[in-house]
């Protein structure tokens, strides 16, 4: 095997479908520089107009939240109730609020 | 049941609850090598899987097919790296599944040891290999590993045009000259034991497939994927004016199901064992094609490598970004 594509880093690809839309996470690939990277994301993810807009970023640049902090991390947002609007009663006569 | 459940027992409720398993979610390590072994195979799977339609695409008998034929063989390479990029999130290498392709350790789907002898198996590929394939990959959509599964629903987006082709050129044929007729038939004859052995030893002969049905890994077992295959497939071969080389075919009042004939196990098991027609050569293509593109890969490293040190040094900067 050539030593060449031992060395290639793992980037992501993020793909905007159309303007308007947020940047969505499509999938990743190997490449040894960004240009590459772009390159070959666009041949295999966006062969059939799913795209207008393709952000590669290096896998490695990206920090994550760990599965086991989920309760810690998300659960405080769960007892704060009264951060959604059907908390509040508002009587039928004020209208749509 | 007991206070404290153990870290298997967790995983199990989890995956029966629906959830998805995402990558730095604790699993079991028979799991994680289960979808190793299977997303890797696939993967190889869909990169040997161009070798028979490639073989085609300099005698495409029209510009028109050609270039569906380019890009069908286009979408597989897309639909290995898809599968690789899956397996790479269970802690596997790229290189470490591709030198285990090349050295002839991994396994792939066994129909892609069958040759590709005339421009009908071209239809019959399409049609019968993808139609089978489609089936498979439509259960994997929900499959309990996420990344296999988002991997599959753009797999299976692009599915359907291969089967539609492919089933266009064999209506083609069908509709054709005598000779052409018997070409399509001649393709569906050698293409369809092959192709109804693609859902793997049945289920009685099949260990693995318990435990992966019980991970959700699979959703349905061989023999039920290769029941609803033939189901389908027969209508459509009746419909172009083709007949399935099976002569105990029969439909089935009761049950609502064809009957059909015995496999030639010892076929399958001879193929998957390297023994079929076209196993060193699909295997040599591989390391030829590999081993010639070591230089544009060498030099895409050199490339970036350069252009990363001209980065760091200021006073030669390009200013092309
Ligand atoms: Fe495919
Ligand atoms: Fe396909």
């Amino acid at each position: 095997m050539s030593q060449g594509s031992q060395q290639w880093p793992l980037w992501e690809v993020f793909v905007r479908s159309k303007n308007g839309l947020a940047h969505k996470h499509s999938g990743s690939l190997h490449a040894p520089d960004a240009e590459m990277a772009l390159k070959n994301a666009r041949d295999v993810y966006t062969r059939r107009s799913e795209g207008v807009s393709i952000w590669v970023i290096p896998s490695e640049a990206i920090t994550a939240s760990s599965p086991d902090e989920k309760d810690p991390l998300f659960a405080p947002s769960d007892d704060k109730v009264y951060r959604h609007p059907t908390f509040y009663d508002i009587p039928d006569e004020v209208g749509h609020m | 049941m007991g206070e404290t459940h153990s870290l298997e027992d967790r995983f199990q409720a989890f995956v029966e609850a629906e959830n998805k398993v995402e990558p730095k979610h604790w699993m079991p390590d028979g799991y994680r090598k289960t979808l190793v072994r299977q997303i890797s195979q696939h993967a190889h799977s869909e990169v040997v899987g161009m070798l028979p339609e490639a073989n085609w695409i300099t005698r495409a008998p029209s510009l028109r097919a050609k270039l569906i034929l380019l890009a069908k063989v286009q979408d597989e390479a897309g639909h290995g790296l898809y599968l690789y990029s899956a397996a790479e999130t269970l802690g596997t290498s790229r290189d470490q599944m591709i030198d285990d392709l090349l050295s002839g350790k991994a396994k792939y789907s066994s129909i892609f040891n069958y040759p590709t002898l005339t421009w009908a198996d071209m239809g019959a590929v399409g049609w019968l290999v993808d139609g089978a394939a489609i089936a498979n990959q439509v259960m994997l959509c929900r499959t309990s590993y996420g990344p296999y599964s988002r991997a599959m629903v753009r797999i299976c987006k692009e599915e359907s045009f291969h089967q539609r082709q492919g089933y266009e050129i064999m209506m083609t044929l069908a509709k054709g000259s005598p000779e052409q007729k018997a070409m399509a038939q001649d393709a569906l004859n050698r293409w369809w034991w092959p192709s109804v052995m693609m859902f793997g030893p049945s289920d009685d002969n099949s260990p693995n497939s318990t435990q992966s049905m019980k991970w959700r890994i699979k959703r349905k077992s061989n023999d039920e994927l290769r029941q609803e295959y033939i189901d389908k497939t027969v209508a459509q071969a009746e419909f172009i004016g083709l007949s399935i080389p099976d002569p105990e075919l029969k439909w089935n009042e009761e049950t609502g199901h064809y009957d059909f004939g015995e496999i030639d196990w010892t076929e399958f098991f001879q193929v998957i064992a390297g023994n079929g027609p076209c196993n060193s050569e699909r295997l040599a293509a591989r390391q030829k094609a590999h081993n010639e593109g070591a230089w544009v890969r060498d030099a895409a490293t050199a490339y970036a490598a350069k252009q990363s040190a001209r980065q760091s040094n200021p006073s030669k900067q390009t200013h092309a970004a």
